[in-house]
């Protein structure tokens, strides 16, 4: 059982309206960072990197935020999830860091990037983009720019699929057992 | 993902997966020795017991940093007796340890096997930090993710281990585990040292140390100790010297590009000479940067995640 | 005076050349008569004990040329007591004791509190005196006190006779003594700090090896010396093929020469170690299966006379410590006979060559009363299940100690019950 949420398209017009957003609070794009967590949020990240140089003409520094270390379910999974990349591409101290994740849903991975970021030194701001935001928040965390709000039951999962990764541009709602 | 047992006590016993793991979580854990905060909370709360019956500087400070990295709480202990001499079992030893509760205990010993003879007794990760003439596997984590590096893969490559090969545990477990990542190893040494059967652990084994050089894409060279004359396994450090030193005319058979490694301390001038030692060639300082690195790989893949029981 | 009488068993004595159905009857200690079985058992009557020994093996009780019962002084790990109760538990009724004690027994005071401890014991006990005064290899012993006091052949067991004039002497005087002397042969400068048998094994463990070569040097000195004086040699646990082939040949040639073979080297190799088990320490070491084959060929063609235990009990104060510093040795009493019984399972060796290794044999080498089950010889039976399997447990053994590799396996051939003197000393539960 899954269905569709957002297709190639729509998820081209999400990123779209994220990246416009980003410049517009921003007034422009000075002292801005983008940062995935690997590893779809570090593909969206690259995209939206991509999207904003088509826009306002700039190449803004791109990079991943790797949270494994920073998680707080470690000691409870029986599997060590493995490492992922850690590329933090200019001193973020003063930058204004915008995080990307695929999915945002109990908010703990972005609690642990948090975290990660805060050990490579002091950003002038944080704000997070999602493409998706499912709701079922743990920790009082919420997101800046949303691709799009779908509401779902704690029983149903959330998938994102990218060209880069998977081949496909879509985000499924798939029932789990 | 995650290694198949409690403890990590050889490469003996590690498939290449496993070492694989070890290796590419290590290259992870690389990036947060370069930051300028160097410390993860991943081990937030865990005790490492870092039990040094030998004394070992390097090694143990190896350790403890990368335990602290990781925010663990490293103790070290170090004894210089047996338990043998102090009257106590292992059994004694191990559940006194236990009894303290650690999530970790890395164990450095002058006999071989005692790693493993105190891990039956404990429910937590028994690190061997190595043991008597039997295996040193983080040492040998580390020469090969140095390797890795330097040369891009392991297999296919020529790798020879040279000096005393049969007191050497960081050249058992190096056999083990460049032969399980599918290079060539080639061990040489003078008769007095290589062990019998040596062969049985998958490599060639030679005295001839132009053979051993000859075509080598890694040369792997064990310290030399000089009490070992006194049991004449050699004559004379300068006998040795001249037979199994490294210099740079016996390297020039070697394959261009080869690499050098060395476990330290280094004994200059006897199986290595300074031109060699500080050439362009030597790795001896990545491998260092890299055993903190593996160690906190280790950490990580058996520590980190949840505790499990295991019933001793 | 005991009367007792053992029904339907069958009785094989190897010395006698035995193999049959048999009623044995027993009074006074020793064996009064032995009748077909489908004979009448008029014997049988009130006042006589009977043993139903239906199905089972009677056979004689085995004599171990080759123990350490630990007393005086390492009671902790053994005394006569308990070392001769293991011994009954496993069908010995006779068991020569090694002189390392503390104080070692090297004089008669010494051999007579040994003898005193065994009066009444499970089993016979006869001392075996040191060669050399506190075993240290420098002078002899009044070995004509030691005899006269009831020891049976003299020996530094567990040390070698390094100085080759001394075990020439001993040899020399081992003629007028009538005491064979026991030699435990190895090379001390080759075994060097060595724990395991150099090879493959060694190599992989990170262990010190002892090459075969030690013992095989010594050997061959020891049957030279013994050549060369006429003297009466016994080589003690035989490890080595090389120091099979010496003593065939000194055989061969008419040397005054015995030797045994223990359960663990006819039955083990050094494969054994693997895991840092310390209970496959021993000295001399578990050898490759060569060894083993040659060891099982000497005793096939009487190279190798007896088969001995050199049942040596250590606390786990010896033995739950780092492997290179652990005692050399392992207890063997109580599973000597099922683990030789393996070995004629699996073809090594015939049953009735097995008994002898263990009874006749031993009994002839050092001159012993026993060995045999003929009418007038002692009433020292061991009463056997071939068929029985039994799982070695450390708490169930006799012995004070529990060193021994096949914890916690089964065994095929069971010890039902040990007859010594008449009376059943020992019956399995």
């Amino acid at each position: 059982m899954k269905r569709t949420a957002l297709d190639d398209k729509a998820i081209e017009r999400a990123l779209a309206r994220i990246a416009h957003e980003i410049i517009e609070r921003n007034k422009g794009t000075e002292g801005l960072v983008i940062l995935g967590i690997p590893t779809r949020g570090y593909h969206l990240a690259l995209r939206l990197q991509k999207k904003i140089e088509e826009i306002e003409g700039v190449r803004l520094p791109a990079g991943a935020v790797d949270a494994t270390l920073y998680r707080d379910d470690l000691g409870i999974k029986k599997d060590q999830p493995s490492l992922k990349r850690m590329e933090i591409p200019i001193p973020i101290d003063g930058k204004k860091v915008v995080m990307v994740d695929d999915v945002l849903f109990t908010g703990r991975t972005i609690r642990a990037a948090i975290d990660a970021l805060m050990d490579f030194g002091r950003p002038l701001a944080i704000q997070l983009a999602v493409l998706v935001d499912r709701g079922h928040r743990e920790l009082p965390i919420k997101a800046d720019y949303v691709g799009k709000n779908l509401p779902t039951s704690q029983k149903e999962g959330v998938k994102v699929h990218l060209t880069e990764t998977d081949g496909v541009n879509e985000v499924v709602i798939e029932a789990q057992q | 993902m995650k290694l198949k047992g409690k403890d990590l006590l050889g490469i003996e016993g590690l498939d290449r997966e496993e070492i694989e793991l070890l290796l590419s979580t290590a290259e992870s854990f690389k990036e947060v020795s370069e930051r300028e905060i160097k410390k993860v909370p991943t081990l937030r709360g865990k005790t490492i017991i870092n039990l040094f019956y030998e004394p070992s500087t390097r090694t143990r400070t190896s350790f403890e940093i990368a335990a602290k990295r990781m925010s663990a709480d490293a103790v070290n202990i170090s004894v210089s007796t047996s338990s043998a001499s102090k009257g106590e079992t292992l059994r004694d030893t191990a559940m006194n340890l236990g009894a303290m509760r650690p999530d970790c205990i890395v164990v450095r010993h002058s006999s071989s096997g005692t790693p493993e003879m105190l891990s039956r007794y404990l429910s937590c990760p028994v690190v061997n930090a190595g043991d008597g003439a039997h295996e040193h596997p983080s040492q040998a984590l580390l020469d090969m993710l140095t390797v890795r590096e330097r040369k891009g893969a392991i297999e296919g490559l020529k790798v020879s281990i040279i000096g005393d090969i049969v007191h050497s545990r960081v050249a058992r477990s190096n056999i083990y585990g460049f032969t399980k990542m599918g290079a060539e190893v080639t061990v040489a040494g003078p008769p007095t040292m290589l062990p019998v059967g040596i062969e049985r652990l998958g490599c060639r084994a030679t005295s001839s140390m132009e053979e051993a050089v000859r075509g080598a894409d890694v040369i792997m060279m064990l310290r030399i100790q000089l009490e070992r004359q006194s049991e004449s396994f050699f004559p004379s450090a300068r006998e040795y010297s001249r037979l199994y030193g490294l210099d740079e005319t016996k390297l020039k058979n070697a394959k261009e590009g080869v690499i050098i490694l060395h476990p330290g301390p280094i004994n200059r001038g006897v199986e290595i000479s300074p031109e060699v030692a500080d050439g362009p060639y030597s790795v001896i300082l990545d491998q260092v940067t890299n055993g903190v690195a593996v160690r906190m790989a280790i950490f990580y893949l058996l520590v980190g995640g949840a505790r499990e029981e295991h019933h001793v | 005076m005991n009367r007792l009488i053992i029904k339907g068993g069958r009785l094989i004595d190897p010395a006698a050349g035995t193999d049959g159905l048999y009623n044995i009857y027993v009074m006074g200690g020793r064996i009064a008569s032995i009748k077909k079985a489908e004979s009448d058992d008029s014997e049988a009557g009130p006042g006589v004990e009977a043993v139903d020994a239906t199905g089972l093996i009677v056979a004689p009780g085995f004599i171990d040329a080759h123990a350490h019962l630990r007393e005086p002084g390492f009671e902790y790990k053994e005394d006569v007591r308990s070392g001769t109760q293991a011994a009954s538990a496993g069908g010995y009724t006779a068991v020569m004791c090694m002189a390392n004690t503390r104080p070692v027994n090297d004089n008669e005071s010494v051999t007579r509190y040994i003898l005193k401890r065994a009066e009444g014991a499970a089993a016979k006990v006869y001392p075996v005196g040191a060669l050399s005064v506190g075993l240290k290899g420098e002078r002899l012993t009044e070995m004509a006190e030691l005899k006269a006091a009831g020891c049976v052949a003299v020996s530094d067991d567990g040390m070698p006779v390094v100085n080759s004039a001394l075990m020439r002497r001993a040899l020399e005087y081992s003629k007028i003594s009538g005491m064979p002397v026991i030699s435990h042969a190895e090379e001390p400068g080759l075994v060097n700090a060595g724990v395991m048998n150099e090879g493959p094994a060694a190599t992989r463990l990170g262990l010190r090896g002892i090459p075969n070569a030690a013992e095989d040097v010594m050997v061959a000195r020891d049957i030279h010396l013994a050549e060369l004086t006429g003297g009466r040699l016994h080589v003690a646990h035989v490890s080595t093929r090389g120091a099979v082939e010496a003593i065939r040949a000194a055989k061969a040639r008419g040397a005054r020469v015995t030797a045994e073979a223990t359960p663990h080297h006819l039955a083990l190799t050094d494969e054994a170690v693997k895991g840092y088990d310390t209970s496959a320490k021993m000295n001399p070491p578990l050898r490759s299966s060569e060894d083993v084959e040659a060891l099982r060929e000497g005793l096939r063609d009487g190279t190798i006379d007896c088969i001995a235990t050199d049942h040596a009990p250590h606390s786990t104060i010896e033995k739950d410590i780092e492997f290179d510093k652990a005692s050399n040795g392992i207890i063997g009493l109580e599973t000597a006979f099922s683990v030789v019984y393996g070995l004629v399972e699996e073809g090594a060796l015939s049953f009735v060559q097995a008994l002898a290794a263990m009874s006749a044999n031993p009994a002839k080498a050092f001159g012993l009363e026993g060995g045999r089950l003929t009418v007038g010889s002692p009433a020292d039976m061991a009463i056997l299940d071939l068929n029985g399997k039994w799982k070695v447990e450390a708490a169930r053994l006799k012995s004070r100690s529990k060193n021994t590799p096949w914890a916690g396996k089964e065994l095929k051939g069971i010890v039902v019950k040990t007859v010594l003197a008449g009376n059943v000393v020992y019956s399995r539960e």
